[in-house]
């Protein structure tokens, strides 16, 4: 998982923004159209290995239909598609296709994969966003508390979850909440967005955000949303508590670091109250280097919510990619990794603008 | 582990006083030491469970029947298989100790490939330069800041495509997890290798006339690759993870051809619903003692190598005076040596290492 990096924009080996900076000795603006344009390349890349990984095998049709049509059609259909062609003529056809936003038609179910993305994508931007929430809320006071109480028994226990909320695998986390929670308890739903009346109640409003929780108030139906929050409790917290403990990590480990400088003694000796030095003074130097390693958490968090997604049946990019994969439909799995990557190297952008804009070193 | 004396700090030192891991128990102290001794133990049963496995699984992996008929279906735990049955039939202790075997014999091979490729191109692109490195570098960027997992399933799709045979699947799920790991061992391992190109000793290297081949496999290799154990700790904890990632996707190993706790917790989720804990909760468990001791090894062994998150305890005892009376030579040294990395490692080094370490120093 790429998820524990502390690496700041020059390290992460991009020589050519900070070279040139040496060259021109431009300012932030400099500074942030480069860093804009290293996106392409970037993404560039990653669709061209996608392709030709995916291609190596053999095209899209037999894999998803090859012994279930005799050869004759199959030929006929690969024929139609346009896969016996030359496979560099493909790829630059696919990168046409790709900048223009057209991704082709899933194999399967015979959908537009635009569609399918824009579906299913505010599923998976929901379920982000609430694990987010709760990662925030709980990470981040409880590394305070473990930074303040160094190397004390509050420390070490909280030191013991962060490495127990890296060890265990997302979805054995869920599978754990959901047996105590739902089954044994009864609490919460076992799975699903929402329960079907309010899922049918929600699809007849019109233009649906196909964010739920949003839905269900714009609705007017209060049954409706408490429904969906019930159900969105369980998933949040499971993919939320992993990145937690990483957020609990950083902010202890840079924390520590800045309780030991020099200004927080002075600090110290003017008899500001721990607690405010925690909170105030040392805490926002401390938090530079941590929302660059945020940036770097949205792989983590995309990667965890595949397998949440699977786990609570959550119908989002990462529930039908498993779908799409089991169904060997590998345009579908192509369009859903392409969505992925633009939206890593588009995060991984703006984290590095904004730590530009805070942390001047990083732009010199 | 030992109590007895701690060795002095002299050029030469025991051999046994220098291997990584005994070296790192010696020089650790309180919370530190028990984190590391409690993960060296959790590691060792997971290491004996996969040796032992035919020894100790009462059966088969993918057995469902014996000489008394039938395994019972879905049987809560009892007397005869004590963590229980599955749908299909399997015994769930026996599921796991199997699972053992598969997952060490993918992190071995994984790790053992993502070393290999990923220092020698690291060695390569650091000590070639030029145009090849920028390549290296892009590339190995890209594939990085992506989702660990969808890259392992992109593999393993192009890999497996399907069929799995035990060996088959293992070398798939190795290899897909090997993508995952070759850009870190690239990035640590070019860093060195830049580093080391401009010291005396390369140089003088050149001048004598060795070839760029030997300067990089006997100067630069066994200097640029101290980091690497620490690495390989904490990788052979994400490889499990991985592949257990894997698994519950439905890209794992078959399971008539080998056992694999993330399939068995995939096929687990549809018996919460009805109340069986047994096929989800033993797999579960053993996923996360085993990724818990392999993690507390690194991460343990990683602050013991930076001074920054080491130093305190000791500090403390030889502020305080006599009480614990330990303070040694053998820690200072080790500290120093700590020193003497963070600050060699350079810039680049530095947060590449931390990387691996979830608590890596800050830059």
């Amino acid at each position: 998982m790429t998820a524990l990096t502390e690496t700041p924009p020059e390290a992460a080996g991009v020589p050519t923004p900070a070279a040139l900076k040496r060259k021109t000795g431009g300012g932030l603006a400099t500074y942030l159209v480069i860093r804009f344009l290293l996106i392409f390349p970037t993404i560039l890349i990653l669709v061209t290995m996608v392709f030709f990984l995916m291609r190596i095998t053999g095209d899209p049709i037999t894999a998803a239909l090859g012994g279930r049509l005799p050869a004759d059609q199959l030929a006929e259909r690969i024929h139609e598609a346009g896969y016996d062609r030359p496979i560099l003529i493909q790829y630059f056809e696919y990168l046409g296709q790709v900048f223009t936003g057209n991704f082709g038609r899933t194999i399967s179910d015979n959908r537009a994969v635009t569609e399918m993305l824009a579906t299913f994508g505010t599923a998976t931007l929901e379920l982000a966003v609430n694990s987010l929430i709760v990662a925030f809320l709980v990470g981040i006071p409880l590394g305070m508390i473990a930074a303040h109480r160094r190397d004390k028994t509050a420390d070490a226990g909280l030191r013991i979850f962060a490495i127990l909320s890296y060890a265990t695998p997302v979805f054995f986390a869920g599978l754990l909440l959901k047996l105590i929670f739902s089954v044994w308890l009864g609490w919460l739903p076992v799975a699903g967005r929402a329960s079907t009346t309010t899922e049918i109640s929600l699809t007849g409003l019109g233009a649906p955000t196909g964010i739920y929780w949003l839905d269900a108030l714009r609705s007017g139906n209060l049954a409706a949303f408490w429904d969906v929050e019930a159900h969105a409790i369980l998933p949040a917290i499971t993919l939320g508590l992993l990145t937690a403990g990483v957020f609990l990590r950083l902010v202890r480990t840079n924390l520590i670091g800045t309780l030991g400088k020099d200004y927080v003694e002075a600090g110290r000796s003017r008899g500001v109250s721990e607690f405010r030095l925690v909170t105030r003074h040392a805490y926002k130097p401390a938090l530079i280097p941590i929302i660059t390693v945020m940036g770097l958490q949205i792989a983590l968090l995309l990667g965890g919510a595949v397998l949440t997604e699977t786990t609570f049946e959550w119908k989002g990019l990462g529930f039908q990619l498993a779908q799409y994969l089991t169904a060997r439909d590998f345009v579908a799995v192509q369009g859903i990794v392409v969505l992925l990557a633009v939206i890593v190297a588009v995060t991984n952008f703006i984290v590095d603008v904004i730590a530009a804009l805070i942390d001047p070193r990083v732009r010199y | 582990m030992s109590t007895q004396t701690v060795p002095q700090i002299e050029r030469r030192e025991p051999l046994w006083v220098r291997l990584p891991v005994l070296s790192h128990v010696l020089n650790s102290v309180g919370i530190q030491r028990t984190m590391l001794v409690t993960g060296l133990i959790l590691t060792g049963i997971f290491v004996l469970l996969a040796i032992f496995a035919p020894l100790i699984a009462p059966f088969g992996f993918s057995q469902i029947s014996d000489s008394s008929g039938d395994f019972p279906t879905q049987e809560p735990p009892s007397a005869k298989h004590i963590w229980g049955t599955t749908v299909g039939g399997f015994d769930v202790f026996s599921r796991v100790v199997w699972g053992a075997q598969t997952a060490i014999l993918v992190i071995v091979v994984a790790v053992a490939l993502s070393i290999f490729a990923g220092v020698a191109l690291g060695l390569a692109s650091g000590y070639i330069g030029g145009w090849l490195d920028r390549i290296l570098v892009v590339v190995a960027d890209a594939v990085y800041a992506f989702p660990s997992l969808l890259v392992a399933i992109v593999m393993s799709i192009v890999i497996s495509h399907g069929q799995s045979s035990l060996w088959g699947g293992i070398l798939a799920a190795a290899i897909s997890i090997t993508v995952v790991f070759i850009p870190q061992y690239f990035r640590v391992v070019r860093a060195e290798a830049i580093r080391l190109k401009a010291e005396p000793f390369v140089e003088s290297a050149k001048v004598i006339g060795a070839s760029s081949w030997r300067i990089m496999a006997r100067h630069i290799f066994r200097n640029a690759t101290r980091s690497i154990p620490l690495i390989f700790t904490l990788n052979a904890s994400e490889a499990i993870l991985t592949l257990a990632g894997l698994g519950f996707l439905g890209f794992g190993i078959e399971p008539t051809s080998a056992s694999e706790w993330g399939f068995d917790l995939n096929k687990a989720l549809s018996d919460v619903t009805a109340g069986i804990w047994w096929t989800g909760v033993f797999p579960g468990i053993a996923i996360v003692l085993t990724v818990l001791g392999l993690t507390l090894v690194g991460e343990s062994m990683n602050d013991l190598s930076d001074s920054r998150l080491r130093a305190r305890g000791r500090k403390r005892t030889t502020a305080a005076g006599a009480k614990g009376a330990k303070p040694s030579p053998g820690a200072s040294a080790g500290e120093a040596a700590g020193h003497a990395k963070s600050t060699e490692a350079g810039p680049e080094a530095g947060p590449a290492a931390g990387s691996t370490g979830h608590e890596g120093g800050q830059a």
